[in-house]
């Protein structure tokens, strides 16, 4: 066996990303009745591709949305050649897809897309996420005004931010309804959270995604609003703080570990 | 390894469905859902795998009115590398959570070198692969602390290197390992037709003792370079006439079994499935009352 001898699975799996490759012709594959199989060996390219293109297509729908079934599949079938699955569990596919269409020079006129895969993505883990009871408007009213400040506060296992440079929530709204508003011409943040069991994407006001790093750090209620107000002169803690409750988004910090 | 009957207790002798989400308020809710011919669920392990959400908490529902089948699609049994522990532990988080009725998974490979490839891809039928496969199963079901059912694949091509026939090697398996099997019958009528045997002489030498659940699901109709019919394991539509067929077949040589309707692509409306359950049910009905 030389050193550049690949089993007969590398071979297979090869032949599946690559159609150039004569691979039913190296592997003696055969149709039943001794014949080579010749075109047969394409059933399974076309499952493999075809099965993991539907996944990202479910994964992505803003994205599909953006570029049309007919580019979505030539883009998903060069990322799914780059980047197979490294799981069996599709709903963790395409990780990388958010980077992969930053970089990828044909869709260098929409330097977006990076940023809506990375939003349609996070409302796909939030639906998977861990279940949690949120804090709700009552249990805040229950803490005396003075103990606020000191309170640390933890983001539901569903919540993620995502940071962007354009109007991400406006395109990504633009793409849901017919009778969606043009996106605006800012830079917008987003939360991602899941009040009961369905993904929701809300837009971040002034300071927003600052606070919410914060308190994601571990900091108390009072420097994490300071911290906002700091990114941000416009920031409105409590209305954010009654939004942020009503989606299910906050929960008590476990309690610190002691050294 | 311990030999229990791998059907018992498992999963009623009556049709199951493969659960699709839509269909969770027709079984829930409809007063079909107890009185109906859909006598428990099959459930993709994959789907199942997420920390909560209403995956999971629909699931719990669910089981709690239904034997849940679990089934695995990505563990990559007949794959050349060890399996993957990290999949195997959460396979065993599912079923010690679910306890379900069954767990069973595929004669198969569909992870190559860490990626996962999303098909069940073929084997070659010889002591090697036979030792392989076994040693995967046995590291299974000692992992799960239950036998498994290994189910046959649909063939588009064979292995010329091969030097058992498929119902041999499976029977062969199932002695070596004490697991159970998954017959799907439409894959024996489709890998019939594409590698050219005769499907009941399949049946006849498949080792129907060991079985303890049946599969039926829809094909398509393609042909491959030389015109001849090339079927493709699609459960994309109705289980066809001639798979009813050899279902009839089956079920006198072997008795009841739990018979799954698989259809899971272009997923139809509760009442087309619940209909293919129904004509289930009547086959298992025309059998002749077993003595017990």
């Amino acid at each position: 066996m030389s050193a550049h001898h690949l089993s007969d699975q590398a071979l297979f799996a090869e032949g599946l990303f690559s159609p150039e490759l004569p691979t039913a012709e190296t592997l003696a594959l055969r149709d039943g009745r001794g014949h080579p199989a010749g075109r047969r060996f394409s059933v399974y390219r076309n499952n493999v591709a075809s099965s993991l293109t539907e996944a990202l297509e479910q994964t992505f729908p803003t994205v599909l949305k953006l570029l049309g079934e007919e580019n979505f599949r030539a883009i998903a079938g060069i990322f799914l050649r780059r980047e197979p699955p490294r799981s069996p569990i599709l709903a963790r596919y395409g990780a990388g897809f958010g980077n992969f269409l930053d970089e990828f020079e044909p869709l260098a006129h929409l330097p977006y897309l990076g940023d809506v895969a990375r939003l349609d993505r996070a409302l796909v883990t939030a639906y998977h996420a861990a279940d949690a009871t949120p804090l709700r408007a009552e249990d805040l009213a229950a803490i005396p005004p003075d103990d606020l400040p000191a309170l640390r506060l933890a983001l539901a296992p569903a919540c993620q931010v995502l940071v962007s440079r354009w109007p991400l929530f406006g395109i990504w709204q633009f793409n849901q309804s017919d009778d969606a508003p043009q996106p605006p011409g800012v830079a917008q943040s987003v939360l991602v959270t899941r009040p009961e069991f369905d993904p929701i994407a809300r837009l971040l006001p002034p300071g927003g995604a600052a606070f919410l790093a914060a308190l994601d750090k571990g900091q108390p209620l009072g420097v994490a609003a300071d911290t906002a107000a700091e990114a941000d002169p416009d920031f409105d803690l409590p209305a954010l703080l009654g939004q942020l409750l009503s989606d299910g988004a906050l929960l008590h910090a476990p309690p610190e570990e002691t050294p | 390894m311990q030999t229990a009957l791998p059907h018992a207790p498992g999963l009623p002798h009556a049709p199951g469905i493969g659960y699709k989400p839509q269909h969770y308020g027709a079984l829930m809710e409809g007063a079909t859902s107890t009185d109906g011919p859909v006598g428990w669920l099959e459930i993709h392990a994959e789907n199942y795998m997420g920390a909560g959400g209403r995956p999971l908490a629909q699931l719990r529902h669910l089981s709690e009115r239904f034997p849940i089948s679990v089934h695995g699609v990505g563990l990559s049994i007949g794959g050349d590398a060890p399996l993957d522990d990290n999949h195997l532990a959460r396979l065993r988080h599912l079923c010690d959570w679910l306890s379900p009725a069954s767990f069973s998974e595929h004669l198969a490979w569909s992870t190559h070198d860490g990626a996962f490839l999303n098909d069940l891809l073929p084997l070659p039928y010889t002591d090697a692969t036979l030792t392989r496969v076994c040693d995967h199963i046995d590291r299974v079901q000692e992992a799960l602390g239950r036998p498994m059912l290994l189910e046959n694949p649909s063939s588009y091509l064979a292995f010329a290197e091969s030097t058992w026939d498929e119902p041999a090697f499976l029977a062969e398996i199932a002695r070596r390992t004490g697991c159970g099997l998954l017959l799907d019958v439409n894959n024996v009528f489709v890998s019939a037709v594409n590698l050219g045997f005769a499907p009941q002489a399949y049946i006849d030498a498949f080792a129907l003792d060991r079985v303890g659940e049946i599969h039926l699901g829809g094909h398509d109709e393609e042909a491959d370079d030389h015109g001849a019919p090339l079927l493709i394991d699609s459960h994309g539509r109705e289980v066809a006439d001639p798979v009813w067929a050899l279902l009839d077949h089956t079920l006198r040589r072997a008795g009841p079994r739990p018979v799954l309707i698989e259809w899971d692509n272009d997923v139809p409306a509760f009442p087309i499935l619940e209909a293919e359950a129904a004509r289930a049910s009547r086959a298992l009905a025309a059998l002749e009352p077993v003595s017990a």
